[in-house]
């Protein structure tokens, strides 16, 4: 990567983190809500554990993978909403003023979305192992799941800069908020999949790429080095990666249409 | 070499789908140092004229250079050598003026032992040192609209883009901003297109002036010989009661031509009247008023003599009528 380049990332990089840290209202939630739902979740679902064929005994360590996808969730809108609204006021305009190139608009905002996953997911895993979880796969296991935790956030900052560049408006963004939670919820999130019993619900979640993304990380978590599990999780967070960013791009150009 | 710094039009079309034509086939010569005016109410093209002079909207047809390069086909070039401060001050709410500057010195590819002394002389030049590290969304309207300039002139532009700079902004905000684009001009013969809906502001600060309606420029000159075209002063009455109204038209009626003012009732001078010679007759028909004033032609005259109606007018016929675009 050039000089010029380099610098025009990391200028957009540093303003996408420094609007993040400045509006705690958006900063916070994305670390708050997914642990408060964990912590409700792992002591209204415990009993899931009595299961037969349940792969742990402890709730919370099963459930902790969630809130690295749910956080990821948090963040897309996040950095959706706030490059909708940089079209809406005028501010990419000036940004397209400028020689920045279109890759370095993008990279720059997604390598801030990408601190940030880094910085969520370090929490969850400190609260993971302040609340007993013993990570499975050990320290290793845990510097693959940070490494991790920037692919969903590549993958996912890509899809809502996407549709932040081609719905241009950051009311649409928030609105896609619960459609995008739907994918989460007929996920394997609070079940495994050969548990679920309702073969419809069975179905949907082995269809939906999420529930490899949880699985993926769960598995650093409880089972250890699970070669299925962590290519599965990697391979889809890269499909995701690249269809998003392709997108993104595409959107990118249309949007910047300068002469 | 030295830079040309200047913007040449030539029937420059802009069409929106299923829309009029925003912009319809205007000619512009705006020679450097030189600051235009682009006069005209909301909705006149203005702000597409500039979207397309600055390379951030393709024109339908025609052409443009700008610094000497063709706005069509050579638009990193065009970019490289215009500043714009485009309408609404697009500025990042959770920023610090000190960040924005520093975003725009990177962005624009200031060397690095620049970057600082440039973001303090700019600040130092806006007026804007001690509020540098202020959040923006605690910036007043005028302090936005400095911020603005300050960043369109980071990599130092010959020429410049001031879309309605001082929209809703106060009287001495205003004149501060006139000051520096003014300073720009004379001082580093900067070549500055200036939008705006405010005759003060063309008539104060422009050398030229391009007045657009519906797309069209329907006159173009120096503020001073724009206004001796229209050449004869014309009277204002504000009647005392209502009633008074049609007589005192038909009494101004033989002094001159009526005028669409919607505030009072006024008549262009005809060559040989004057403004004794109508308090006379006012005196003879026992005509009382609450006020007479005689005025010099303004460029809203000029505007009223070209379009048929007062900017004024024109601006609310734009709000009240739907949008199309």
């Amino acid at each position: 990567m050039s000089s010029p380049l380099l610098t025009q990332v990391g200028a957009l990089a540093q303003r996408s983190v420094v609007r993040t840290a400045r509006q705690p209202a958006s900063a916070i939630p994305p670390l708050v809500f997914p642990v408060l739902l964990l912590l409700v979740n792992s002591g209204g679902l415990k009993a899931s554990t009595l299961l037969p064929g349940f792969p742990t005994d402890s709730f919370l360590a099963f459930a902790l993978a969630v809130p690295f996808i749910q956080g990821a969730l948090f963040s897309m809108v996040n950095a959706g909403t706030d490059l909708a609204r940089d079209i809406q006021t005028g501010f990419f305009s000036r940004l397209s003023l400028t020689p920045v190139r279109g890759s370095a608009l993008l990279a720059g905002q997604i390598t801030g979305i990408v601190v940030l996953g880094i910085v969520q997911a370090v929490f969850y895993i400190s609260v993971g192992l302040v609340l007993g979880v013993r990570f499975a796969a050990g320290p290793a296991g845990i510097a693959l799941l940070l490494v991790y935790a920037a692919l969903v956030a590549i993958a996912f900052g890509g899809l809502g800069s996407f549709l932040a560049l081609r719905l241009g408006s950051s009311e649409s963004i928030q609105g896609l908020f619960p459609a995008l939670f739907v994918f989460l919820f007929i996920s394997s999130m609070n079940t495994p999949r050969d548990l679920i019993a309702v073969s419809w619900f069975r179905f949907l979640a082995t269809i939906n790429p999420v529930s490899y993304l949880i699985e993926c990380v769960r598995s650093l978590i409880i089972t250890g080095w699970d070669t299925r599990a962590l290519v599965l999780g990697f391979g889809f967070a890269t499909l995701i990666a690249i269809a998003s960013l392709g997108a993104a791009s595409w959107a990118l150009g249309r949007r910047m249409e300068r002469t | 070499m030295a830079r040309d710094n200047s913007i040449v039009v030539e029937k420059l079309v802009r069409e929106f789908r299923k829309g009029p034509r925003a912009v319809d086939g205007i000619d512009l010569h705006v020679a450097p140092g030189e600051i235009y005016g682009f006069l005209g109410p909301n909705g006149a093209g203005k702000s597409t004229t500039v979207l397309m002079l600055t390379t951030l909207l393709p024109a339908t047809t025609g052409s443009a250079r700008v610094g000497g390069y063709d706005i069509r086909t050579e638009g990193p070039k065009v970019r490289s050598v215009i500043g714009a401060a485009l309408q609404e001050a697009a500025l990042d709410p959770l920023l610090t003026g000190r960040d924005h500057l520093k975003l725009q010195t990177m962005l624009q590819a200031v060397p690095k032992a620049e970057r600082k002394p440039r973001q303090n002389e700019l600040l130092d030049r806006v007026g804007l040192t001690e509020a540098a590290d202020r959040k923006v969304r605690g910036y007043s309207g005028g302090m936005k609209r400095r911020l603005d300039l300050a960043l369109a002139l980071v990599h130092r532009p010959s020429i410049l883009f001031l879309d309605e700079p001082t929209t809703g902004l106060d009287p001495q905000s205003r004149t501060a901003l006139w000051e520096e684009v003014a300073r720009l001009a004379r001082e580093d013969n900067v070549t500055v297109f200036l939008t705006t809906q405010y005759l003060e502001e063309a008539d104060v600060l422009a050398d030229r002036v391009g007045i657009i309606d519906n797309g069209r420029i329907v006159a173009e000159g120096t503020p001073a010989a724009l206004k001796a075209e229209i050449g004869r002063p014309s009277i204002h009455v504000t009647p005392v009661r209502d009633d008074d109204r049609s007589v005192i038209t038909e009494l101004l009626g033989r002094f001159g031509e009526p005028l669409g003012s919607e505030r009072d009732l006024a008549v262009r001078l005809r060559e040989g009247s004057g403004l004794v010679d109508v308090i006379r007759a006012m005196d003879a028909d026992g005509v009382v008023v609450d006020d007479i004033e005689l005025r010099a032609p303004t460029l809203d005259d000029v505007f009223l003599a070209k379009t048929g109606r007062t900017l004024e007018g024109a601006a609310a016929e734009k709000t009240v009528a739907p949008s199309v675009r």
